[in-house]
């Protein structure tokens, strides 16, 4: 908990700064090149961009503190940044949610049995899609899927989340789960259409560096003595799969899909861009572009409480998977 | 005595990296375990005894290995059987004891769980059934309390109890052999003693026959009814346990003796080692690997490779093995 105090404050002050040394700034933004002299001093004023930097940002952590962060100058001018925010989260969690997915229900077993064929065709192809999931900028990759799948070939949706021509309950922001909960199939079916390649785009660095922890972390149990007594015992098949190899295995890979939440929220500002996702992604890149200092602020302190959330989350599952560490937390 | 349990004949393992010769780890042994026997093997690191019997257990990497010969279980040729019917025997007919039970325990997985499995997969027990078992199990082997042991994980355990839990695993279904690779070396002497007398306890009076894979010539001398010694990937010395103690035939026999520290001896008698170490091999290809740290050695040791042929009951590989007269005369010249 002290931990994620202190990241929030630390960043809080770096951002607040960074974003103000920034050459232009929210004023030029909204004017452009129509603003004179008079009515820039008057915007800069309003905004309250006149001040010492230190006054505004007590000012900034007074507010927050009671959730007010501010209202929105370029993403959705005078909107209140918190409110935007609460908004758009939802969909970008829905996309990562869905791009982890893929991930791991991909990763998992092709990283498996490509350390159980070790040098087989599966396993180099793996090593290679890995290398090129790895390394392939995703803008690209989102580019070159919407424009093959959806627009040559108009299997899927270009953007966006849902079609216009569905009018579907909302009660989530989960736009998938709120039409499995209110039963309207068609909107969830829509719904999935729109994020199945978005997700796609955003799964292809999770899904390379799953599958190399895995395989690596597969090849390395399965030399382990304990390997080799349950054989001795006769074992074989998904008893020695599940229960000695995968469950020892899963620990590195667990680690990973943790650190994988920031690659996922710097790949989320490319994909939502490339597919008109109304996520934070999205808000971010758009925020940059106008400098919508309050969005971008709340954007990115609640970027880095997620990021320390999600990692405070792997470190209480790595308790469920591995006895040796309960014993240890009981004990101190 | 009657039909062998196990017959292991001309067994060499030989392993092959790419772009290097193979090297033979085991070079071609025989050997026979009737049921209800004790079997020794007996050599230093590296001398080929753990790839023997893994081997036999059929565990040996699925890859980079060339096992030839021929191991018969029960008139059953297992060298050339699927890894599907080796499952089927391995745990029930063969089990195995490993020489360090923390690493060769699961660590996420409670120990009740690891003895119950191998019921539930070769006596068709419930989970329920076989947690049960496993208690009782734990129990035999000389686990206190073993209700509340079952739950727990090898890491709560201390070391002599893990590889208590080990032996109950390897004799959860009464197999009719077991192996045991070095099961004391990485236990506390005290612990030691405890399991050795545990394993003999286990098989005694019962129709299991053992084969004890050690170093350790004391590990032998209180449970071997025979004993094979081996070096350099052969057997180099065959001798019932008696003989072999009384009257070491073969120059590295004698030489282990000679090094295991004695209270019995005359103070101030030194510890006689092995000259060199096992990096010193020649190959057996025209000369008996144990020559160039021989006190033996004989000009025919470096040029003529020595058989194992019958030798006053047992069998010996040596041109000029040790005579008792001689052994004498040098222990007193030694004194």
């Amino acid at each position: 908990m002290l931990q994620l105090v202190l990241v929030v404050w630390v960043l809080s002050v770096l951002i607040f700064a960074w974003l103000r040394s920034l050459p232009g700034g929210p004023v030029s933004a909204l004017l452009g090149d129509r603003g004179t002299a008079e009515t820039r001093a008057q915007l800069t004023e309003a905004l309250g961009l006149d001040d010492p930097i230190f006054v505004q940002y007590l000012r900034f952590v007074g507010r927050a503190l009671t959730g007010d962060f501010g209202t929105s100058t370029g993403v959705s001018p005078g909107k209140p940044a918190m409110d935007l925010f609460m908004e758009r989260f939802p969909a970008t969690i829905e996309l990562s949610i869905a791009a982890v997915l893929i991930a791991l229900v991909t990763a998992i077993p092709l990283g498996y049995v490509a350390a159980r064929r070790r040098g087989g065709w599966l396993d180099n192809t793996g090593i290679v899609g890995s290398m090129i999931g790895i390394s392939i900028p995703i803008f690209f990759l989102a580019f070159l899927l919407k424009y093959l799948i959806s627009i040559k070939l108009g299997l899927l949706p270009t953007g966006g989340r849902q079609s216009a021509t569905i009018d579907a309950t909302r009660v989530t922001g989960f736009f998938v789960l709120d039409g499995l909960l209110t039963r309207e199939w068609d909107a969830a079916w829509d719904a999935l259409r729109h994020l199945f390649l978005p997700a796609l785009a955003l799964a292809s660095i999770p899904f390379a560096v799953i599958f190399r922890i895995t395989r690596a972390s597969v090849l390395d149990v399965m030399d382990e003595d304990y390997v080799r007594t349950a054989r001795s015992k006769g074992l074989a098949g998904r008893v020695i799969r599940d229960r000695h190899i995968l469950r020892n295995a899963m620990l590195p890979v667990v680690t990973t899909v943790g650190l994988q939440t920031g690659a996922l929220l710097s790949g989320a500002v490319l994909t939502e861009t490339v597919f008109a996702w109304q996520g934070i992604g999205q808000a971010l890149a758009i925020g940059f572009e106008r400098k919508d200092f309050p969005v971008l602020q709340v954007v990115i302190i609640a970027a880095a409480m997620a990021y320390v959330l999600v990692n405070l989350l792997v470190d209480l599952s790595y308790a469920v998977i591995d006895p040796r560490i309960r014993t240890a937390q009981k004990g101190s | 005595m009657g039909m062998a349990l196990l017959e292991v004949r001309d067994l060499a393992v030989s392993f092959r990296r790419k772009g290097e010769e193979p090297t033979a780890a085991v070079d071609g042994i025989s050997f026979d375990v009737h049921p209800g026997q004790t079997v020794g093997l007996v050599g230093e690191s590296g001398c080929g005894k753990s790839v023997t019997s893994l081997a036999i257990m059929g565990l040996l990497p699925q890859r980079g290995n060339q096992v030839t010969g021929s191991v018969r279980f029960e008139g059953t040729e297992l060298l050339g059987l699927s890894q599907k019917a080796m499952d089927e025997r391995r745990g029930r007919d063969l089990g195995m004891v490993f020489q360090d039970p923390l690493s060769s325990l699961n660590p996420v997985i409670p120990v009740g769980l690891q003895v119950a499995e191998v019921l539930q997969r070769h006596r068709g027990r419930s989970r329920k059934e076989a947690m049960a078992e496993s208690a009782e199990l734990l129990d035999r082997v000389g686990i206190p309390d073993p209700t509340r042991r079952i739950d727990e994980y090898p890491h709560q355990l201390s070391g002599g109890m893990r590889q208590r839990a080990l032996i109950a695993i390897a004799l959860a279904c009464r197999p009719r052999l077991l192996i045991a690779d070095e099961p004391t070396t990485a236990l506390d002497v005290t612990i030691q003693a405890q399991i050795l007398k545990l394993l003999s306890e286990m098989v005694t009076g019962t129709d299991t026959a053992l084969i004890m894979i050690t170093h350790d010539l004391g590990v032998v001398a209180g449970l071997c009814d025979e004993v094979n010694v081996m070096y350099g990937g052969r057997i180099v010395e065959r001798a019932k346990r008696h003989e072999l103690f009384a009257e070491p035939r073969h120059p590295y026999t004698a030489g282990l003796l000679a090094s295991i520290p004695r209270l019995d001896a005359p103070r101030g008698e030194k510890l006689v080692p092995i000259r060199g170490s096992v990096a010193d091999n020649i190959p057996w290809t025209h000369a008996c690997a144990f020559a160039p740290r021989c006190p033996n050695a004989l000009d025919r040791c470096v040029e003529v490779t020595p058989e194992l042929v019958d030798d006053r009951g047992g069998m010996l590989r040596c041109h000029n093995p040790v005579e008792p007269a001689l052994r004498a005369g040098a222990e007193e010249v030694r004194a």
